[in-house]
This record gives structure tokens, sequence and C-alpha cells, in this order.
């Protein structure tokens, strides 16, 4: 009877998955690791110099970030350029209303972002913008048309144009592929770049949860735990119902 | 000291049915002694239920019923309060796992007839039970104010706008505002924190008086009261609900556990069907998302809202997919009177109501996925179809169920 209505439920699952589709960009895998407090470190540094000048985290503490191994007054002489004090929200100066003429939108709070947008699309957000002369900022990005955001960190990816190619599927049809192109060098390699976008996009998960860590430390001992309860539950039941049958 | 705590036990229960009330709903309840695995989810139900108004009073004490604060409230609470993400994580999971031991606790009552005489009012009162439990969840989902919150809730209240001349105006008194706004989401925080919950504390306390006052049905589906022991009037195929199903129920208890605290620990989300990723964006009334759906517990209701296009009989689609979807939950509470199956349980129960049942499970589960997808046209002409499937398993009942070929039910029960 189980068995007949699983493999019912599959073959009604069959038709559907191929009728299913995909984003329209791929997303590149994020190397996501929030146990690299390196990496975090490196992310937050980049963080407060690129990101939290526009984008506010006004959920998060300067001095929550002592999760990545540091004191507080490293967090004070390295990360807050704001005059702030440690135990103060991360937020920013700039108006939302003025914001929103300067970019047509205000620049979304990034607290919880990672947990919104996902890693994977942030780090392929990040890396695949290009030049395009026909909006305001001049940038455009292939995973988000349009967006408002100009390329913060041009100087480091350098600058890439947008190539679309016509290729010849193999069975007689043709169908167009966009793909970006690098035209001006920055001071990154692409393998730099790309290793620089990831830790950025660790830090902004590691923000999207910052209990995370210790949930997992957490989850292992009550794990441990309940399984030994589940013995002795168990052996407690069937001493009791020896005399049942 | 025994001498002591025995003169003061005299001393209550010359004031208060307390030795009484524990021997008839504990120590000399009665129950079948043949549970399975499917008789876990009643207690089970009980145990999220306490964990839900736990963890509702400490999130309660930090949540700011605000629309400027209410997103921000929930996460001061996952980052500032401690151990608030626990708190928080617990209540969500448990909002789902709430649902999960309902259906399996409702799927059993299916498959054994547990809904059957003399237990149609007990059924009844799980109907209203599960009612109360479908708004506490529509309410709760509503308190972070994200976006998934606003504009779920939305589709929802534009079902009460949709109803015939009066729907404008039942929505504008619900609401307390011509939008959903903060005024809604200030009364829904009461509705959720104080009515609701009393409600079903009250409920599931008079499912319970009514469950012992006819006794538990079991997975053979016969009566084991019909069979006492002539000298001490005890059912022979009976046995102490204390100890021997309460020493059983903290095994499924911590079984349960050990699938719960898996889910808060280590996947809070549940690849976004316990937490959607879009209600970690705040609500936006002027952006409505692309895509709306429910939380994984509403899909298949959702499924058949959206499966009515057309209009029919001077009747507009929208309202017509409110009365199905109305309709698809009310129609449980039809069950005692469709089955005339001369046996209970689904041991005895012949091919038709097997395969009945097998197809409405699996409609349940086409119309749960396709409740999270957006619709196009095949995924459209699949609800209908599988709403029709999951309506016919009830209004069919009556003739399927007489006509299927039966076995004979034991006389006692089996292991």
């Amino acid at each position: 009877m189980k068995k007949i209505t699983y493999i019912l439920f599959v073959l009604c699952l069959v038709p559907l998955s191929a009728v299913a589709s995909g984003p329209e960009v791929k997303l590149d895998r994020a190397p996501v690791q929030i146990t690299d407090t390196l990496s975090l470190q490196r992310g937050a540094h980049t963080f407060v110099n690129y990101c939290l000048s526009c984008h506010s985290a006004e959920y998060m503490r300067y001095n929550r970030l002592r999760d990545l191994g540091l004191t507080e007054s490293q967090i004070s002489d390295n990360l807050i350029f704001t005059g702030q004090k440690v135990g103060e929200l991360m937020t920013v100066a700039m108006k939302k209303t003025e914001a929103k003429q300067w970019f047509g939108v205000a620049p979304p709070d990034l607290s919880v972002i990672a947990r919104s947008r996902g890693p994977d699309w942030l780090y392929t957000y990040l890396r695949k913008f290009y030049r395009d002369e026909s909006t305001a900022t001049g940038w455009n990005n292939l995973v988000f048309d349009k967006a408002a955001m100009p390329h913060v960190l041009y100087r480091l990816q350098g600058e890439q144009s947008l190539v679309t190619k016509t290729v010849d599927d193999g069975h007689g049809g043709k169908h167009e592929v966009s793909e970006l192109k690098l035209d001006t060098p920055g001071t990154l390699s692409k393998a730099e770049y790309d290793a620089y976008v990831a830790d950025l996009v660790n830090y902004l998960v590691y923000l999207g949860e910052p209990a995370a860590t210790k949930r997992v430390h957490i989850g292992i001992i009550v794990m441990l735990f309940l399984f030994v309860m589940l013995g002795l539950a168990y052996a407690l039941k069937h001493e009791y119902w020896k005399d049942i049958h | 000291m025994g001498k002591r705590l025995a003169s003061m036990m005299d001393w209550i229960d010359a004031r208060f049915p307390l030795t009484e009330t524990w021997k008839y709903h504990l120590a000399e309840y009665y129950a079948p002694k043949n549970f399975n695995f499917w008789y876990y989810f009643g207690s089970l139900a009980m145990l999220v239920l306490v964990n839900q108004l736990l963890t509702g009073i400490f999130l309660t004490m930090n949540y700011k019923p605000d629309a400027n604060m209410a997103f921000g409230s929930v996460e001061y609470i996952m980052r500032d309060v401690d151990f608030g993400w626990l708190i928080r994580y617990m209540h969500s999971t448990g909002a789902s796992m709430f649902f999960v031991v309902v259906y399996l606790h409702m799927f059993r009552g299916m498959m054994y007839g547990s809904y059957r005489k003399p237990r149609e009012l007990l059924w009844l009162i799980g109907m209203a039970i599960f009612f109360v439990l479908m708004m506490l969840a529509f309410t709760g989902y509503i308190l972070p104010w994200g976006q998934m919150s606003y504009w779920g809730a939305q589709v929802i209240v534009s079902m009460v706008g949709a109803i015939p001349v009066v729907g404008q105006t039942l929505s504008n008194w619900i609401l307390g505002d011509f939008m959903l706004s903060d005024a809604a989401l200030n009364r829904f925080f009461a509705y959720h924190v104080v009515t609701l919950p009393v409600l079903l504390v009250t409920l599931v306390f008079v499912h319970i008086v009514a469950l012992h006052q006819v006794g538990s049905n079991n997975p053979d589906g016969i009566e084991i009261k019909a069979n006492k022991d002539p000298v001490t009037h005890i059912p022979v195929d009976g046995i102490p609900f204390h100890p021997y199903y309460s020493v059983k129920d903290i095994v499924g208890v911590v079984g349960f556990l050990i699938v719960f605290c898996g889910i808060i620990f280590f996947m809070p989300e549940m690849g976004g069907y316990f937490l959607e990723y879009n209600n970690f964006i705040p609500a936006n009334t002027l952006q409505t998302p692309d895509h709306i759906a429910p939380v994984w517990y509403f899909t298949p209701y959702y499924s058949m809202l959206r499966a009515v296009t057309v209009n029919f009989l001077w009747v507009d689609a929208k309202l017509w997919g409110i009365l199905l979807m109305g309709g698809s939950v009310a129609i449980f509470a039809l069950l005692p009177w469709l089955d005339r199956s001369p046996v209970k349980s689904i041991r005895y129960k012949g091919p038709y109501f097997k395969i009945a049942l097998t197809l409405f499970v699996i409609s349940v589960f086409v119309l749960g996925w396709l409740g999270t997808k957006s619709p196009t046209p095949l995924y459209t002409l699949l609800a209908q179809i599988f709403t029709v499937i999951y309506f016919a398993f009830f209004i069919l009942m009556p003739w399927y169920s007489k006509i299927d070929k039966t076995k004979p039910e034991p006389k006692r029960v089996t292991e």
C-alpha cells in the first residue's frame, strides 16, 4: 500500500519536472564557509569600505563582529569610519528620500539580503557588471537588468562589456548567447577578484544570521543528547510493555 | 511521610476531584493495546501546542506589532535577544510541524475510520481545532511583516472582498482600514496571541473530554468496549493509558524532537518551505512580488483557489475558487456521514477505498506542489484535474464505500 502510493506519487512528478523552468541566468555557486573567520574578516573589511556608505545593515551591531575573532578596539579602530560607538547599529547617514532621488530607488538594507537573495545570486551579481552607456549610471548587470547600483568594485575587477553571439545548437537551430568580456583589467586578476567577492558574500551570509555557527554547535550537542534519550526512552517503554500481549 | 501525603490527598479530594480526574483520564483510561506508529501524532500535537504557547510568550515580550517596527523587532529577536534565534526558530518550525502532525493525525483518522459512530462529534471538534489552527497560522504569518506576510495576507483578505454585495464593507471592517496596514497588523496580533490561543486550548480540552467519553479507536476499527471482562468491567483488549501509553509516547516525543531539532538547528528555513526567502524582504505596500506563494501547509487549498478560471452561473471565477477552497476544508466534516462501509478500518476495507485514499493522498501532494509554483496553462490544467480527484474522494464515498468488497472484522484486536 505504502509502496503503491510512493510509486504513483513519483510517477506523477516525472512529467512535471520536465516542464519546470530554471532561472534565466545560470548562477555560480558561492563558496560559502561561515566558519572561516579570516574570510569573514576580509569580507567585513570590504563591506564597511564599499557597501556601508550607501547600504545600511541596521539590525547589526558593530560589536557583534567579535564573533569573527576581533576585539572591540580592533573593531572601532579598523571597521568604524562614521564615528559611531562600537555598540551601535550599522546605519548610514544617507537619507532614504535623498537616496531615492539620486539612484531612483533607496539602496536596500543588507542585514538579511543573503537570506532573501541567496549567496549564489549575490556572488554572481557582484561579478556580472558590464558597461552600458544607455543606463543612468553607465553600468548594467547580467543578473539584475538595469540595476540601479553602479559597479562599486570596478577598479578591482576592471571593466567588462556585453558580447552577444549567435550560436548554432547543432540541430539546425540558432540561439543567442550573452557573455561578458574584460576590456580594461582592474587591479585584481579574475581569480583574485572572485575570491574577493567570495569573502564579501561569505560575510553577507554571516550577517544574515550571525547566530548560525552557534546554532549548529548547540544543535550537535542537542542531537547527541536526544539519541541517548531515545535509547533510554525505548528501554523504559520496553520494560513496561513486557507484560502486555 | 506517606501517611501525611495520603491525608493531604484526602484533603484535596474532598475539595477537588484530583484522584478521580487522574484515574479517569490517565491511570484508569483504558486504551486499545494495539496502537501503532500512527497513534503518536495526537500527543505530539499537544507537545507542539505547548511549544507554541511557551515560545510565543517569549516572542511577545520582544516583538513590536507596528508596521514600521515589526520586521526590525523580529531581527532584534534573532540577534540581540539572548537565545532569541532559538525561540523564534522553535516557534516558526513549530508552526509547520503543527500542521505536519495534525495532517498525519487526520490521515490516521481517515485510514482507521476514527470519524465513524460513536466518534462523529470528536471528529467535528477536531475539525474546529483544524480551522482555528489555520487562523492562527494565517494571523501569525502576518506578524514578521515581510513581503510574503503582507502579500499573502493581501490574497486572503481580497477573498473576503470578493463576497457579493457586502464583501468590500466586510473587508474594511476586518482590516480597520481600506487596505492592509498597521491597523490590521495590530488586530491580527491580538487575535494571534489572545483570542485564537484561548480558543485552541479550550477546543483541545473539549477534544480530549470527548475522546475519553467514547474511548479511542484502534487500527482494527473495532470497539474494545464491546468485549469487557465480566468481573472487572475493564475492556479485555484495553490497557491503562498510564503507564503504558505515557511511556510509549515518550519514545514518540523523543523521536519527534530528533526531527524537530534537526530542522531548528541545521535547516531552520527548510529550503524555503518553513521560512520563505521572500519574507526576509520588509513588506513594501507599493511593490507586488512576481510570485506569491503561501507557506506549504496552505498550498493545496491555494491551488484549488487558482484552479477555477471561468465564470459560471453568473458567479465570478474568483468567488467559485473561494467556495471551492472553503469547501475543500469543510468537506472533511462530512466524512462520518459519507462513509457507508460496514467496517471502519482500512485493514478490512476493500480495494475501492484503498484506491480512492491513495488517489486522494496523491492529489493533496500534487496540489500542494502546484501551489508553490507560478501558474502556467499546464499547471492550471493539472490543478483542475487533481481538484476533481480531491473532491471525488469525498463525493463518491457514499457509493464506493457501500459496494466495496470488505473483509470481516475480527472479534479481538490483532497484533
